[in-house]
């Protein structure tokens, strides 16, 4: 049985409100069996310097990429990692983390490509739970061990390849990337080390709307008129739209993948996980620099 | 030559504990990053922003008369892996001669043993860091 819905008016303008929890429905039900609290940070150490109680930690790094390939790991690593953490198919997770959450919703997706049915967000991540005053531990979790199910994973229906974007020309694309990285201005500093892709610029026809304006300044989502104005009205996106989000290695862009298909409710948007720097190191593939989308490719 | 006095001790440091710990340490010397002077704390703007860095990481070089190199860096407590770094850097750079942080390289970074624990992303931080150091004494050496 599913663990039950918070019941929020701050949520009820989003397409799915069940997928987001707020850091106080998070305090009133800690150490609830049926839920699981997962910290999931860009920053490997934070989890260490203090955590939610009882709550698990995922390594994006170590864990949840596979250790040789530039790929997720398979389905028979994602049981044994999330049998070791103690998180069972049918718990409800809900994860946190720095950074707007970017790394929450990173892992949200990659959890996604296995099924895991229920996961919620926690709204403002870990900031707000610290900007609260809330208490933090360095206590290890105590759970135990289950038998999370070998599922195979699913990159067909939120996971686009390079290839899914050439044949996707045409058809909406974001950019989640900062401005600079997008016109391609980034590259060309002179005398700073490089970026992580050999060219600058952006997909051609891509639109640029970062990450952070789905974002309020305590990293809350803003509410869904505002997100409809952003992605709806300036971005063109409608409910009939297949689109494919990027940014630099897929992290930002799951941040949007979550905002577009859970706050939104855009039934198809895949999130291009090679991003910027697999584009901007491909050869023969076009890239368009400055403020502007540019043109639709033709001949590709 | 690329090692210092600070360098060889992290390194040995390092080397000592187990690989499962190591992440431990690391985090124990972004606690020991020394605070801003008041002369930088208070001036923001003679900080230099390193880019490679997300989150928001500044630094700062002096080079005395005697041409001795100090080092001064500050990163959020909220990335206490940059920070540890910064403060790994601090360690290795802080007090040596300008010559030997311009050859000083990054590669102490392969003998910790935590490369595969960090992201690539974290250690281009760190090379952002050290670029940015050589190329202040650099310019102060005019």
């Amino acid at each position: 049985m599913p663990y039950p819905i918070e019941s929020n008016p701050e949520f009820a303008s989003y397409a799915h409100p069940e997928a987001l929890v707020s850091t106080q429905w998070v305090q009133d039900n800690l150490g609830q069996p049926g839920l699981v609290i997962v910290e999931c940070d860009e920053d490997i150490l934070l989890y260490s310097t203090g955590h939610i109680s009882g709550a698990v930690k995922i390594d994006w790094h170590t864990e949840l990429n596979h250790p040789d390939n530039r790929d997720y790991i398979d389905g028979k690593a994602m049981a044994a990692l999330l049998s070791s953490k103690g998180i069972s198919r049918d718990d409800t997770i809900v994860l946190y983390g720095d950074k707007s959450n970017w790394w929450a919703t990173y892992a949200m997706w990659v959890f996604k490509l296995f099924g895991h049915e229920d996961i919620r967000i926690m709204n403002g991540g870990r900031a707000k739970w610290v900007a609260e005053s809330r208490e933090l531990t360095k206590e290890a979790p105590q759970r135990t061990t289950t038998n999370y199910p070998v599922i195979q994973r699913d990159d067909s229906s939120i996971r686009a390849f390079k290839d899914d974007v050439i044949a996707h020309f045409g058809k909406p694309m974001i950019d989640v990337r900062s401005l600079p990285e997008y016109t391609g201005e980034k590259l060309h500093m002179p005398d700073y080390p490089n970026e992580g892709a050999s060219r600058g610029g952006h997909i051609p026809s891509a639109r640029s709307v970062p990450w952070g304006k789905a974002v309020n300044e305590d990293q809350t989502f803003k509410t869904a008129e505002e997100l409809n104005q952003i992605y709806r009205v300036d971005a063109g996106i409608s409910d009939a739209s297949d689109v494919i989000a990027y940014c630099r290695i897929g992290e930002r862009s799951s941040h949007t993948w979550f905002v577009l298909s859970y706050l939104l409710g855009i039934p198809k948007v895949r999130n291009y996980d090679g991003s910027w720097t697999e584009w901007g190191s491909s050869v023969r593939v076009p890239i368009a620099k400055g403020e502007e989308p540019g043109p639709v490719p033709v001949s590709f | 030559m690329s090692s210092t006095l600070g360098s060889r001790e992290i390194i040995e440091t390092f080397q000592e504990v187990p690989a499962n710990l190591r992440l431990e340490l690391l985090l124990e010397y972004s606690e020991a990053l020394p605070q801003l002077p008041a002369r930088y704390a208070d001036h923001p703007e003679l900080l230099e922003r390193v880019e490679e860095c997300q989150s928001p990481v500044y630094l700062f070089v002096e080079l005395d008369v005697d041409g001795q190199v100090n080092v001064f860096l500050t990163a959020p407590d909220e990335a206490p892996t940059t920070k540890g770094f910064a403060s790994l850097l601090h360690k290795c750079l802080d007090g040596e001669p300008a010559n030997t942080v311009l050859a000083f390289d990054e590669s102490f970074v392969d003998d910790l043993g935590i490369t595969d624990l960090v992201s690539p992303l974290r250690i281009r931080g760190l090379h952002g860091m050290l670029a940015r150091i050589k190329r202040q004494v650099k310019e102060k050496m005019l």
